[in-house]
This record gives structure tokens, C-alpha cells and sequence, in this order.
């Protein structure tokens, strides 16, 4: 087979002339490509969409735009460019030069911790496989589908890393992220968040606003690995995960105003007969995505963080920004516990608590968007705000596993949280209800009544432009 | 002080229920129900608390459920197996703990072999999640291990690269003398902490059989119903109760129906005073069911089992253990012909393996075993397993001066020859005169007689036989050197000198596997400051010491 795979797979990692990776790919292409047709997004092999394409990793490279049919997606492999006489930063080789082979006794390590990235990128595909039909605007397909593509390129990027540095084991694991499904009984995705379904555009718009924003603080956490090839190819997918959190974000912001609008219109918070989503029901989906997503930073005790920091192969968000030693062995932190019918806090190393370490920083930056939603609010001089719940709220992984809490974090019964979930969760009525209003509009700057158009289009464009082109 | 009876109705981390020929115990480990405090049994890792429950409920499925075939070894919890023994419990437990704890799980592990190999209680594993370490080394333990298949599960025995220790729960022992998996690939395997999935697993031997996560309940439905129609074990029969076993523990001594033993701290050493049947026990299969567990081998077997347990655990500085008998021999040598004699009824044979295994129990403590032969004894048959036990025994010749009580005998019966065999594979006897099997056809040709001391002596039955003069000084002697030596090289030396002869996949676990894992549990590599057992969960990394012992 001769195929010019500098052309069809833009890269820069040489791979034309890489013996092992072309070996490697020549079988899971192919098996990717079927992948994409088989559970990626449904019946749109002939839309042509006007999608970003990276072909280089330089100013003018990374965002190349044009209309093109997603199958024919130019894939690329990009790592940002080696930063000179970088050392690993923390852990118990802070102050080494950065591997750029895999260490031979931490090999298994990040395997499963580029495994376990890599897992969730196809995964949040076929969880929103089947949006296309029910998109709000030509303008939220087309952002769909960017994002899709890219999520596609991010499974790359992990599988590039598996076949470049970890032999057959690699290839093998490189195939099974084709093998697990979303929501599959028998061979589910890792995390459980990448096996909830994706099936409305609310709940589109959390998962992009909440798990992508997991996807950012993991992808920031490992860009600061001590294995060169690793955080490279992190720093470079962040540009991209940016994009999904704008998406996450402009969407929420676009529905609140909508709701907003239909508020003071009908001077009513009952929006639903005039087909809006209600402040509440939004409030809920919060509940509900940003519950999920704190499970997907594991324990608050962890022992595999733990040495995945010691190890020098995944840090803190920003690590080199936080003032300390960077080893932590002698450092303690304060974590929540839960004492009989209230959460007290008890002090424990900071090592086996990087997940919570993580987990808050998350936190924090999930804040900063709801306060914009509320300020937005603000401005129709209405009073309501939208709030995070209590960690201790929904969860099924931690220390909160076997308690349950109100979104305020008091703790109550078993009984009490079966009558009142739907008070904070939404509800199967609640999700039919978002489902009623999820008709299709294509017609080119039309938006579904229940969310605001956007400010601006993609890349100048107007926002009336043909985003997606069908045939 | 440790407690080892329990009961279904008092499971913490087990459940346990049964469909007619097939008993499932899933497991259901509850993270702050640990015997200890300091630690919580995450991910289904077990403790101590939770294998005592896995022994009660093996030997209950036994005695209680005669028309259970197959059972099923599976996890309760979603996507999680087994984790295996918990590290922080490992890492904050004294040596001794950590030898006692494994040598009982050992010991809860061939139980269940035996289960499948002699009762007709076939065992399978079905492995719906992880399974690491002690996990996969439970799996290991039964006949047949079923795998989910769903891209993520994984068998794997990583304590050498995560906790520099070995996995002592018989996990190396069975992965190439059981499984025959080859040994480059056992090497490779025990080195890799993530383990094998699914199709590999299958390849390399590490699992008999793969089903994908919806048919993981049917395929092991299946399986059970196959393994269970190939049982002897009757239908329709009723189980006998295992009532709790009474006993009063004092500060010298614990006292059980036909059991009692006595402590002498100072002297450091413990007698147990074992009794015979009180009258001559039922001959028929249904006279026996009738008594239960009341039934004299089985009540005895119980209550010196729990014995050496309770002494093991709880009274470590016990280091010599004095083994007497008394009763009536033809009353010990009936109980030994009801067995035999009803060998084809379940509960007879169950009681004979139980039997087995107690001395198996036995053979494999850490005490010096001196059997004590005087007049009134009853060393006879089964009971004289217990002098062929003990490392030295020492036998009165003739009866002591003003005693009208007649000279100590001992009696072989068929039980000396082939039901009650140790760990190496062969009986007592045949270790005992390794390479000379006409000493043992000897003293086959005696069995049914009384031997007096001399002829007990000429046989080679007994060590030493001292008259009425000498006896006194010669034992105590005998026990005071003994509890002056060191309890370690007592130990290491014992154990060598106590299972001559041939190998087995459970000597190899008690002698080559253990031994090296009592080893690696000294060193600093494992337990210093800064080994890897120590250190695991904090995320410091462990600093070696890198020279080649």
C-alpha cells in the first residue's frame, strides 16, 4: 500500500519515515475509520461541515478551516514543540532532565494513565452520537461536529503515544479503545461519566461546560509529566479542549438568556409552556453533570496519585505556578470526613490526596463560568442564581460514596434522598420534557425557540452561514 | 483475642445462598468492618475478620448442604473482584501476624482443593472484576475461573513490582504447578502489576474460560449445573447443624467438651488433654447423622481445630505444645471403623477429610509437638496420628509405681494407613520411614493390637519409652530445653524435618513459597522505613537496597 502519510495524517512527529508507528497504524486506521462509521455520529457521511483542521502546530497550522466531509477529517498527530533543558518539575526526580523514552519501571503506569485519557475522547463521540438530528441551529451542529472531530484527534494524540513508546502492549491497548463503547454492558468505557448517555442538547452543553472541563484539568495535570512525548501532546490537545469548554459554556449562557428572555416576557418562572427551559431544570442538569464529574477525580485517598506524582508523571494543575517543594512528602492537607450525621475534616499527606487537589481546582474554575450565567441573569433584574452543589451531593466514588446530602451538603436518610432526588436531579419527566423541545432547525441562522443565538459565527463568518452543508 | 466461629447469620463480608445443586458466596467486603482498627478493606480486600468467614462457610457448605455440587466464588460488587489481603492491614500488622494470617488463608484455600478434589463440592471462580493479588490467588484455588471479558477486567499477582513482597497465598506455587503455565510467561506475569485481560488471559492459562459482561451470570449458571452433575454427593439428604462450639476460656487453660488445654506460661508451654469417645460410638451411617455434630471425630476434629486456631492467634509465646490422650482405645478404634465402614455416606467421608485437615492443621504449626503415652491413654488409631505428629514422643514404659491404672498402649487401625495423609501426600507412617515400606507393612500387621511400650519402641512408633523412675526427669528435661531454644530456628528447623519425602502443590506453598515470603516479609526491602510494603499509599517511592542476597 503506498498512501503519503504526511498527507492524509498531518503530524509532526516524522512519521513518514517511523518503521514502527507506520506498522502500528497501518492496521488501526482502518480499524478507526470503521469505529467512525459504526458509532461515531449518525448518517452524516455526506455532510459537508466547515470544520478547523490542525495541520501544523505553528500560528498559521493549528486552525485551518474549510467545509469537508467528516469521514475524510484529516486526523493529525501534533506535540507541541520540546521545550529546551525541561526538567520534571516535582516528585522524587524534580529537577531531572524530562524523559523522552518511557522509564522501564514506570512503564505500566502510564500506560494506564494514557489509557485511561485516551478511553474517555472516543467515548464522549458515541455518547453524543445521535445529537445531529435534534441540533438547535446549523451553527450548534457544526460545533458539535468540530467537536467530535476533535475528540477523535485526541484518541489519536493517546494512540500515537501507545504505538510510539509502548510496543505490542500498546497496540493492543490502542485497539481495545476501539473495542470498549460507551454504555456497551459488556465492554463499557472506564469511567462511568463516559457511560452516561448524551441525548439532549442541555444535557450536550453540561457535558461539554463539566466533563471537557475534567478532560482540561486532567489534560493540564499530565501536560506537566516528566515524559517529554506525553506532556507535549497534552499541551497540545488543551488548545482544542478550550474550544469544547467554549462550546459548554456559550451554549449554557445562550439557554439562561433564553430562559431569561421568556421570564420577563411572560413575567413568569414557568417557562416550559412557552418552550423554554426553566431556571430549575437547568439548575438540575448542574447537579446532575457536576456531581458525575467530580467522581471521574477518583478517591480523595488515592495511592495510585499519589505515585503518579512521586513517579514524576502527573502533577498539579500549574505546577510550576504553586509555591512549595514540589516533593510534598513532608506536606499535609485538610480533607472532608464524614463523622455520623455531619462532614468534619481531618488532616492527611498531601500525596495520596492529589485527586482532591485536582478536584478543587476544578472546582474553583466551574465557578467562575456559573458566575457569568448569574451576572447574566442579573442584568434581567431577576433573582435567582445558579449554584454548584456540595461535594458531598450524588456522588459514588470517595469518601461520600455511601452517604447521601442535599445539594447544600446537610446529610440525610436513605428515605429522605429516594422522595426528594427530583427535587435536585432531573427527573424522567424532566429529561422528557428537555427531549419534547429537541426539533430539528437547519435552515441557515435559525435557532431553536428554547435557546438565544450566539453573538458572533465561527471564524468571521456571519452566523446565517451554511455551517453544514447536506446532500 | 481472636474469635474464629461464626455463622452465615453473622457474615459481615459474605453472602452466601444456594439454588438447589449450586451454592454461590459472593463477596461483600465491608470497608470499615476490619478485625483490626487502622485500616478500610477497599475494592473487597480482606482481612483476617473476612477469610474466617470464607473458612466457616466452605466447611458449613460441607456438613450443612450434603446436595450442593458446585458453588460459585464470585464478588457482590460491581466491576471489582478481589484486591486481594489489604496492604495497609499487611503494612501496620507485626511479623507474626502477617505468617499467621497467610498460613491460614493458605490453609482456607486447600480446604476448598480438598472440597473439589474429595467431597464432591466442585469450586469455580467467576472473576466479574478485578482480581489482584490474594484476588486471583482465590481464584486459583478452584477448579475452574471464568473471566469477564469486557476490556478491562484483569487477572494479575502484582506484589513483586508494586510491594516487593511475593504472592504467598499460594499464587506463584499454583500459577506453574497447577495451572502449568509456562514459566516465562509466569515470570513475565508476576511482574507485570496491571495483570491480563480477557484473551490473553485465556492463552496464557490464567483463566479456563471468557464471557462477556451479559452472559458472565449464564456462562457461570452453566458451568456450576456441569460441575455439579458430576458430583457423588446425594439429593434430597439433610445437612447436619454445625452448633456453635461450647467452650469456657480461662486465664490458664480452654476447655471444650473433649478438649481441654492447659497453659503453663512460665514454662511456655500448653498440654492439651484430649479425650476419647465417652462410650462406644454409633456404628451406621444413620445412627452417626443422628448424633451430628455431636458425633465424637467430628466434635472432637471441631473442637481441636478451634484450639489450635485460638493458640496460634492469640497465645504466640506458647511455644511447645503437649499433646495427651485419654479414654478407651476400642472406643477411639469403633469411631475409626464407623467411619471407614460408612465410607460411601457423605457425611462419613467428610468427617474423615475434616479429620485430615485438622491434622494437616497441626502438622503445619509453629509449635514443637512433644506427644506424652501414659497409662489411661489413647493413642489409638486416629489419635495416634497425633504421636506420629508430634516431633518427639516419649512413652511410659510400664505403669507408674502405686498406680493400678495398666501399662500405656498404643493401636494402630486402618485409619494410620491412607485416609489421614499430611500435606506431602503420604500418611504419617510413610513419612516417617521414607524408603522403607516394609516398617510400614509392620505395623499394618499390628493393627488392632495393643503395643506396649517396647514393641511401640521396636517398631520405630514412639522416640523414647523411660520407666516409672526416669519419666519425670526425662520429660521435663526434655520440655525445658526445649522451650530454651529459639522459637525461630525451632520453627525453621521443624519444618524441615517434619515433611520428608516427596512434594506436593501444598508442601511446596508451606515449605518453598512461604518460607521465602516469611523472608521477604523481613527484609527492609518490604518492611524497612523505606520498603515498599511500608511506604505503599503514601506515594513515596521505596529506596532499595540493591544488593543480590
Amino acid at each position: 500500500m503506498n498512501i503519503d502519510y504526511n498527507e492524509t495524517i498531518p503530524n509532526n512527529v516524522g512519521l513518514a519515515d517511523d518503521r514502527r508507528l507506520l506498522r502500528a497504524l497501518e492496521r488501526w486506521q482502518p480499524a478507526y475509520l470503521q469505529w467512525w462509521n459504526d458509532v461515531g455520529p449518525v448518517e452524516t457521511s455526506d455532510f459537508e461541515v466547515y470544520l478547523r483542521t490542525a495541520i501544523s502546530v505553528d500560528a498559521n497550522g493549528w486552525a485551518h478551516y474549510g467545509h469537508l466531509r467528516m469521514p475524510e477529517y484529516r486526523w493529525g498527530i501534533f506535540l507541541t514543540p520540546p521545550e529546551e533543558n525541561r526538567q520534571i518539575a516535582f516528585g522524587q526526580h524534580k529537577g531531572e532532565p524530562v524523559w523522552n523514552d518511557v522509564p522501564g519501571e514506570y512503564r505500566t503506569e502510564l500506560r494506564r494513565l494514557i489509557v485511561t485519557q485516551g478511553d474517555t475522547e472516543p467515548a464522549s463521540v458515541e455518547q453524543q452520537r445521535d445529537l445531529g438530528r435534534t441540533c438547535p441551529s446549523l451553527y450548534d451542529l457544526r460545533n458539535l461536529f468540530q467537536v467530535n472531530v476533535e475528540e477523535g484527534r485526541h484518541l489519536w494524540a493517546m494512540v500515537y503515544l501507545l504505538h510510539a513508546h509502548f510496543g505490542r502492549d500498546g497496540r493492543e491497548e490502542a485497539d481495545e479503545m476501539l473495542e470498549r463503547h460507551a454504555g456497551d454492558p459488556d465492554k463499557p468505557r472506564i469511567l462511568e461519566a463516559f457511560n452516561e448517555s448524551t441525548d439532549d442538547w442541555l444535557s450536550f452543553f453540561m457535558f461539554t461546560y463539566f466533563q471537557d472541563r475534567d478532560g482540561k484539568f486532567q489534560l493540564a495535570a499530565l501536560a506537566e509529566s516528566g515524559f517529554d512525548p506525553l506532556s507535549r501532546t497534552c499541551r497540545f490537545m488543551l488548545t482544542e479542549e478550550a474550544h469544547h469548554m467554549f462550546v459548554g459554556e456559550s451554549g449554557i449562557m445562550r439557554v439562561v438568556k433564553r430562559t431569561c428572555e421568556l421570564m420577563r416576557e411572560h413575567d413568569s418562572e414557568d417557562v416550559r409552556p412557552h418552550g423554554g427551559i426553566d431556571l430549575g431544570t437547568i439548575q438540575k442538569f448542574i447537579n446532575f453533570h457536576y456531581s458525575i464529574c467530580l467522581d471521574l477525580f477518583g478517591s480523595e485517598r488515592s495511592t495510585n496519585a499519589a505515585n503518579y506524582y512521586s513517579m514524576g508523571l502527573k502533577g498539579r494543575y500549574q505546577e510550576t505556578k504553586i509555591d512549595d517543594d514540589h516533593v510534598l512528602t513532608d506536606a499535609h492537607v485538610i480533607v472532608p470526613r464524614v463523622e455520623g450525621d455531619h462532614i468534619a475534616t481531618e488532616e492527611m499527606a498531601a500525596l495520596p490526596a492529589m485527586n482532591l487537589k485536582l478536584r478543587e481546582d476544578f472546582a474553583m474554575d466551574s465557578q467562575r463560568g456559573l458566575n457569568r450565567f448569574n451576572k447574566a441573569i442579573r442584568e434581567y433584574g431577576l433573582d435567582v442564581e445558579l449554584t454548584l452543589p456540595d461535594p458531598a451531593f450524588n456522588r459514588n466514588i470517595g469518601i461520600f460514596r455511601d452517604i447521601n446530602a442535599t445539594p447544600e451538603g446537610r446529610l440525610i436518610s436513605d428515605d429522605e434522598w429516594q422522595t426528594r432526588k427530583y427535587d435536585w436531579l432531573p427527573s424522567p419527566d424532566d429529561y422528557a420534557f428537555v427531549r419534547s423541545l429537541m426539533v430539528p432547525v437547519i435552515e441557515p441562522g435559525k435557532m431553536a425557540g428554547w435557546i438565544s443565538p450566539p453573538k458572533r459565527g465561527i471564524h468571521g463568518k456571519p452566523i446565517d452561514y451554511d455551517y453544514v452543508l447536506f446532500h | 483475642m481472636i474469635e474464629f466461629s461464626t455463622h452465615p447469620d453473622h457474615y459481615k463480608h459474605w453472602q452466601l445462598s444456594i439454588d438447589d445443586r449450586v451454592a454461590t458466596l459472593a463477596l461483600d467486603v465491608r470497608e470499615d468492618g476490619g478485625i483490626e482498627p487502622g485500616y478500610d478493606l477497599k475494592l473487597n480486600s480482606y482481612d483476617l475478620g473476612v477469610d474466617i468467614e470464607l473458612y466457616d462457610a466452605v466447611q458449613r457448605l460441607r456438613f450443612e448442604h450434603p446436595d450442593v455440587g458446585a458453588v460459585i466464588i464470585t464478588s457482590a460488587k460491581d466491576r471489582v473482584f478481589c484486591a486481594g489481603a489489604n496492604i495497609s492491614m499487611l503494612a501496620q500488622s507485626a511479623h507474626g501476624a502477617k505468617v499467621n494470617f497467610c498460613k491460614f488463608t493458605n490453609e482456607t484455600r486447600n480446604g476448598i482443593e480438598d472440597a473439589s478434589a474429595h467431597s464432591g463440592q466442585r469450586y469455580l471462580c467467576v472473576i466479574n472484576g478485578t482480581a489482584a493479588g490474594g484476588g486471583y490467588e482465590l481464584a486459583l484455588a478452584t477448579d475452574h475461573i471464568i473471566l469477564v471479558d469486557d476490556g478491562a477486567s484483569a487477572v494479575s499477582l502484582p506484589e513483586v513490582p508494586l510491594l516487593a513482597v511475593l504472592p504467598g497465598t499460594g499464587g506463584l506455587t499454583r500459577v506453574v504447578d497447577k495451572r502449568h503455565v509456562r514459566r516465562d510467561r509466569a515470570d513475565f506475569f508476576c511482574t507485570t502489576g496491571e495483570g491480563m485481560r480477557g484473551k490473553r488471559a485465556l492463552e496464557w492459562d490464567l483463566v479456563d474460560e471468557l464471557a462477556p459482561r451479559s452472559r458472565l451470570t449464564e456462562a457461570a449458571g452453566t458451568r456450576a449445573a456441569a460441575l455439579a452433575a458430576q458430583t457423588d454427593r446425594p439429593t434430597g439428604a439433610q445437612g447436619i447443624s454445625l452448633t456453635p462450639l461450647q467452650r469456657d476460656i480461662g486465664d490458664g487453660e480452654i476447655a471444650y467438651r473433649h478438649v481441654t488445654v492447659t497453659f503453663d506460661r512460665a514454662g511456655r508451654t500448653a498440654t492439651f488433654r484430649l479425650r476419647g469417645p465417652d462410650g462406644p460410638p454409633p456404628q451406621d451411617a444413620a445412627a452417626i447423622h443422628a448424633e451430628g455434630d455431636r458425633f465424637w471425630p467430628l466434635a472432637f476434629a471441631r473442637e481441636l481445630d478451634d484450639a489450635i486456631l485460638h493458640l496460634r492467634f492469640n497465645e504466640p509465646e506458647l511455644g511447645t505444645w503437649i499433646l495427651t490422650t485419654s479414654g478407651d482405645g476400642d472406643h477411639v478404634a469403633a469411631a475409626d471403623s464407623a467411619l471407614l465402614a460408612n465410607g460411601s455416606d457423605w457425611l462419613a467421608r467428610e468427617i474423615t477429610l475434616y479429620f485430615k485437615r485438622t491434622l494437616k492443621r497441626l502438622d503445619v504449626s509453629s509449635r514443637s509437638l512433644i506427644a506424652l503415652i501414659e497409662p489411661g491413654s489413647c493413642f489409638t488409631g486416629s489419635l495416634l496420628e497425633l504421636a506420629l505428629a508430634a516431633d518427639r514422643s516419649y512413652m511410659l514404659d510400664g505403669a507408674f509405681e502405686g498406680s493400678n491404672v495398666a501399662p500405656a498402649t498404643v493401636r494402630p487401625t486402618a485409619m494410620n494407613f491412607g485416609p489421614l495423609p499430611m500435606c506431602n501426600g503420604l500418611t504419617r507412617l510413610e513419612s516417617r520411614f521414607l524408603n522403607d515400606s516394609s516398617k510400614v507393612a509392620e505395623i499394618e500387621a499390628e493393627t488392632g493390637n495393643d503395643l506396649d511400650a517396647k514393641a511401640a519402641e521396636e517398631l520405630g512408633l514412639v522416640t523414647f519409652i523411660p520407666d516409672d523412675i526416669d519419666w519425670e526427669d526425662e520429660v521435663r528435661i526434655a520440655i525445658e530445653a526445649r522451650a530454651s531454644f529459639s522459637p525461630d530456628a525451632l520453627t525453621a528447623m521443624e519444618a524441615n524435618l517434619r515433611f520428608a519425602g516427596p512434594e506436593t502443590i501444598e508442601s511446596k506453598i508451606f515449605a518453598r513459597l512461604t518460607a521465602w515470603q516469611n523472608w521477604v516479609f523481613q527484609r527492609p526491602n518490604a518492611v524497612g522505613e523505606g520498603g515498599a510494603l511500608k511506604l505503599y499509599g503514601t506515594g513515596k517511592q521505596p529506596d532499595f537496597d540493591r544488593k543480590r542476597v
